[in-house]
Order: structure tokens, then sequence, then C-alpha cells
């Protein structure tokens, strides 16, 4: 245990050994808020509701959504295809730790880090121009940070599952990108799900993106009520075990077809 | 016990072959065609607890992948390998307590970081208790004289020091079993003496077993009594340094710088009789003579009542010479 807790320190001091990465990142987390705000304010227009969220319910869930984003998100894909690419993986193999297990934690590190040091006060600052509203029962918020973790779990498995298979293709940023990209889109952080046409919707019901951004979100807006909450959380706690399978499978194939580059 | 032992061991790889031009990449796109590498051709060692072996090769003669596959790293295609009592790939985060590894060419340690939270994150993460650290990683520090730089990031460090830095964090839970692919690779001499005098004390004091790949023979030559060579994925030779040594590297080389240029046929008719070999030197005046064991003399004083000399030059084939010839040999006879 004591590793985790001693790499997540390590993890804090690499993203603090960067002053400049640190103080632009709080700044593109505001503004990424503060513009979804302009676009959704343009969209209301006058309408006092859409899909039955108000205005003031869509930018809490924007505010909201890039919160939880700065927690969930992580490059241990992108990591790992690099380690694979110049060899670094070899380094890794000597270490007595599950090198997926690790890579899990250094993603969390990341995401504490990020939660408490770039996006809450990112978030202080958009509450001083922009009216969030947070609801004030603890229950709420229990439930929310229950469905943030697993938010985490299912995000960082899916980031696992593409690493291990660059140990098949050696060069993948292009389906990286793409799985970035279809995350961003199909779990609810730029569009809520509810907003998708009818079929849309049915269809990502058999994907765990919405698990990702969606849930947690209609949680802390109190969209989700009473059954939905329980409903929503057991999906995500669903997923989060069905995607070990695959991630299982693969890194037991990928250990033997291993090939160390350069040297 | 043996520290490691080694069975028929194979390692292949597919290769995937592109074809050549533009039209060839665009049939990449649809079949590709694959061959296989057959890096470890089937060898057989093993190695005792407190011994220093030297395993070399030419590059691509397959030294690294079976550094590799020994630290479980990589799977093995087939044979047997028992490294510490263990099958390192299928127990391998247990087996890789009781190891120490250093690439030369790849760091272990956090880039970003200062060499001492490396430390401390490989401290935890070997589950060293505190007073066997300070007590071991005193010792090392001192003797590696990296004191200074543990507060500084890796990457401001220099070649040689990062190195030295390395070679500790490999050292944090004291292994009895430490492989150092290429440790010395770009290093200036004093770096390397400092290197090796620490490896000769690491074995002395704990009997640390060391199996050490390298292009520099000189490491070889200050620290294994015992060389492992490989050529295209096959032992060529196993056995004691000295007896390489006795085998092929018998005789010794004798420059003579002459007063004036010579000619070949006169100087092999000079030491008719003495099987020496003639070649030309790097200047027109020069000769060098490959002289059997105990032709010295002879030869010096025939060439020397004879002509002119203006210097001569006695030299050792070095171990170096000695596994070039093999090379081009490609096997040991006899």
């Amino acid at each position: 245990m004591d590793k985790y807790v001693e790499m997540i320190r390590i993890r804090f001091l690499m993203m603090l050994a960067y002053r400049t990465n640190y103080y632009t990142g709080i700044l593109i987390y505001a503004i990424n808020i503060a513009a979804y705000y302009f676009l959704w304010a343009a969209i209301y227009g006058d309408k006092p509701s859409m899909q039955g969220i108000s205005l003031g319910q869509m930018t809490t869930y924007v505010a909201i959504s890039w919160l939880s984003r700065a927690f969930y998100f992580n490059n241990i894909d992108r990591e790992i295809a690099m380690e694979i690419r110049d060899g670094k993986v070899a380094t890794e193999l000597i270490r007595p730790y599950s090198y997926l297990g690790m890579k899990a934690v250094q993603g969390l590190g990341e995401g504490l880090f990020r939660l408490f040091f770039l996006s809450l006060p990112g978030l202080l600052v958009v509450s001083l121009f922009l009216p969030l509203q947070f609801p004030e029962n603890a229950h709420t918020w229990l439930s929310f940070s229950l469905s943030l973790l697993l938010s985490f779990v299912i995000y960082s498995e899916l980031n696992l599952l593409a690493g291990v298979v660059t140990f098949f293709t050696f060069r993948n940023e292009g389906l990286l990108r793409a799985k970035r990209f279809i995350i961003d889109l199909f779990s609810g952080l730029i569009l809520p799900v509810s907003f998708y046409p009818d079929w849309a919707q049915r269809l990502m019901d058999y994907f765990p993106f919405q698990a990702i951004s969606y849930i947690p979100s209609m949680i802390i807006t109190e969209s989700f009520q009473g059954a939905d909450v329980r409903d929503g959380l057991i999906v995500q706690v669903a997923w989060c075990a069905l995607l070990l399978l695959p991630i299982g499978l693969l890194w037991r194939m990928a250990k033997k077809r291993l090939v160390v580059q350069g040297g | 016990m043996n520290a490691i032992e080694v069975e028929e061991l194979r390692k292949e790889f597919k290769v995937h072959k592109s074809r050549s031009g533009l039209v060839g990449a665009f049939r990449d796109l649809w079949t590709r065609r694959y061959m296989t590498v057959r890096a470890v051709d089937g060898i057989s060692f093993t190695v005792k607890q407190g011994e220093m072996v030297g395993y070399i090769g030419e590059n691509g003669a397959g030294k690294s992948t079976t550094i590799k596959m020994l630290t479980g790293i990589l799977t093995p295609t087939s044979g047997r390998i028992i490294v510490n009592g263990m099958n390192p790939h299928k127990e391998r985060e247990k087996f890789v307590r009781t190891i120490g590894v250093v690439f030369g060419q790849r760091s272990q340690l956090w880039w970003d970081i200062a060499v001492q939270e490396s430390f401390r994150l490989l401290k935890k993460v070997y589950r060293v208790p505190d007073e066997q650290y300070a007590r071991h990683m005193s010792e090392v520090i001192e003797m590696l004289e990296i004191g200074p730089l543990l507060d500084k990031p890796v990457r401001k460090l220099s070649l040689g020091q990062r190195m030295r830095c390395e070679l500790a964090a490999a050292l944090i839970h004291n292994p009895p079993l430490l492989f150092l692919d290429e440790p010395t690779i770009g290093l200036d001499v004093l770096v390397k003496l400092n290197i090796r005098q620490f490896l000769k004390q690491l074995n002395e004091r704990y009997g640390t077993t060391i199996l050490l790949t390298t292009h520099d023979m000189s490491d070889i030559e200050a620290l294994c009594e015992r060389v492992i060579m490989l050529d295209e994925g096959k032992i060529i030779y196993d056995g004691s340094l000295e007896q390489l040594k006795e085998k092929w590297g018998q005789g010794k080389r004798v420059a003579f710088t002459f007063a004036e240029g010579k000619d070949a046929s006169i100087l092999q008719e000079l030491t008719a009789g003495l099987d020496v070999v003639w070649k030309k030197g790097e200047q027109s005046n020069v000769w060098v003579a490959h002289v059997p064991s105990g032709g010295v003399p002879e030869v010096v004083s025939r060439v020397a009542a004879r002509y002119a000399l203006q210097d001569i030059r006695i030299h050792e084939v070095s171990t170096e010479e000695i596994v070039r010839n093999i090379y081009e040999e490609g096997a040991v006879h006899g």
C-alpha cells in the first residue's frame, strides 16, 4: 500500500515541477467552463428550459462535468504507448509491482492533483462570474463522490485497454485520439445524453461512455432522483467489473508478445 | 546453489518485412509479410553465486535479449531458465525483488524530480526497512560519491553522474544478483574506473553475483574472470578470460621503426624458420612482426644485427584483438 501512496506523492511532485503548466492549467479549465456557459446561454435564448433542464442547471452541469473530467481524465494510455514505443516498459517490468496497477495509481495521483489544485480553484474563479447552483443535500454529494470515483475507474480501465493494444500495434496515436474524442462526446461532457435522439440514447446504453460523465453530473444536478441514482451507480459498478475482463485477457497475451524496442 | 541456470534457451521474434517503394507501402496496407528472427538460439550456461561474468558479443548478437529474458521482461520461446531459484517471468513480482538491473541506455530514475525522491519511492517499492536502508545506502552513496547530487533533478545531471545514481538505485534493496547492460557506455575514464572499483567492492563485501554486458573489453578485463561470448544467438565461447588469452593471444607483436623503408620479402627471409608474420605499419618505415611466444629475443636480435633501427615496441595481444580474431573466424576451435 505504501508504495502506491508514495507513487501518488511522486506524481504530485512531477505535476509541480513545471509551474507554468500548473497556472495555465487553472486558466484552461476556467476558459472551458465559461465558453460552454456562453454557448448554452445563446442556445437557450429566452426559453426557460430544454429537455426539462433550466439554464441554471445546465450551467452547473457544464461546470461539474469539467470539474469531474479534471479528476477522471488521465493520459495513462498515451504513457503506456510511449513507454512501449521507446522501450521504457522494460524498466517498469523489473519492479515488484503490477505494471497496469501502478499506471492506474499514477492516473489517480494526477486526478487528485488536478481536482484539488486545478479545477477547484478554476471553479472558484468561475463561480464569481456565473450563477452556479449547488445542491445542499449531503446525500447528493455523497452519491456524487462515489459516482465520480467509479467514473475514474471506468475511464482508467478504458485507457489501460487502449494502452495495452499498443503492445500489439506499436503505433496507435490515431486510435488513442479517436478514443479520447469519442469519450468526450458520448460521455455527456459536451452534450447531456438526454439531448441525443432516442435511437442514439438506446445505442449508448450498450457502451460504458455515459457512465463516465453523464451519470455523476446528473446526480449532482439532482436531475436523477431516488431509484435513478441507485440504478446509475449500479450501471457504473457493472462496467467497472466488466471491463476488467478484456484487460486481464489482453495483458496476458501482451506479455508474451512483448518486444522491447531500441536495444 | 547456482545464481543462474539456463538450458536450451530460445527467443524468436516475428518481424514484419516492409516492401520497398510507394507501391510496396500500399500493398503492406493489405497483406504483410513476416519472417521469424531467432535472436537467441539454444544457449545453455550456469553462473555460480558470487561470480562476475562478462557477457560479450557484437551488436545484435542477442546479449540484451538474453538479459531481458533472465530478468523476466521477455518470455522465452522455449527453454528453461532458473534465476535465484525461480522462473523469472512466471513469478515476476516476487522474483524481481532479488535482482538489480542497470540498463546503460535508459534511465530508471524519474526525469523531472530529485534523485533522492526516486530513491525514496524505490525504498517503499522494495519495502526496505529504514535502518537497513540507512546503513547500506550511506555506504553505496559514499563509494559512488553521489552525496552532493541527491537533491538535483535527474535531467540536470551529466551522463556520468546519472549513471552512478542509476547504479545506486539498482542496489537499494541490496540484491544478491546484479545485471548490468552496458553500464559504462559513453562514460569517461575516471567515471569508468570509479564504477569498476565500486563493483569490485560490492562483489567482495556482499558476494553479489554480477552479469555484465559491455563493448568495452577493459571493463571485462578489470572485473571478470569468466566470459561468455555470443555470436548470432549462439554461445561460441564460455570459460575463463585467462584461457581465452592463452589460446588465442599467444605471442606478441613487435613494432620496428627502421631508419629507412623496407620490403616484406627481405624481412620474411631474415626471420625464416621462426614462424613470424610481418605486416606493414602505419608509416612506410614501420613493420610489425607477429611473433609466437618465446621468439621475441631471437627476432629482435636478428633484425637489430642487420638494420639500423629508430625504435622497438613490444605489445601483448589485447583482449579486444583476440575477440576480433574469434569473430572473424566465427567460432572457437579446440
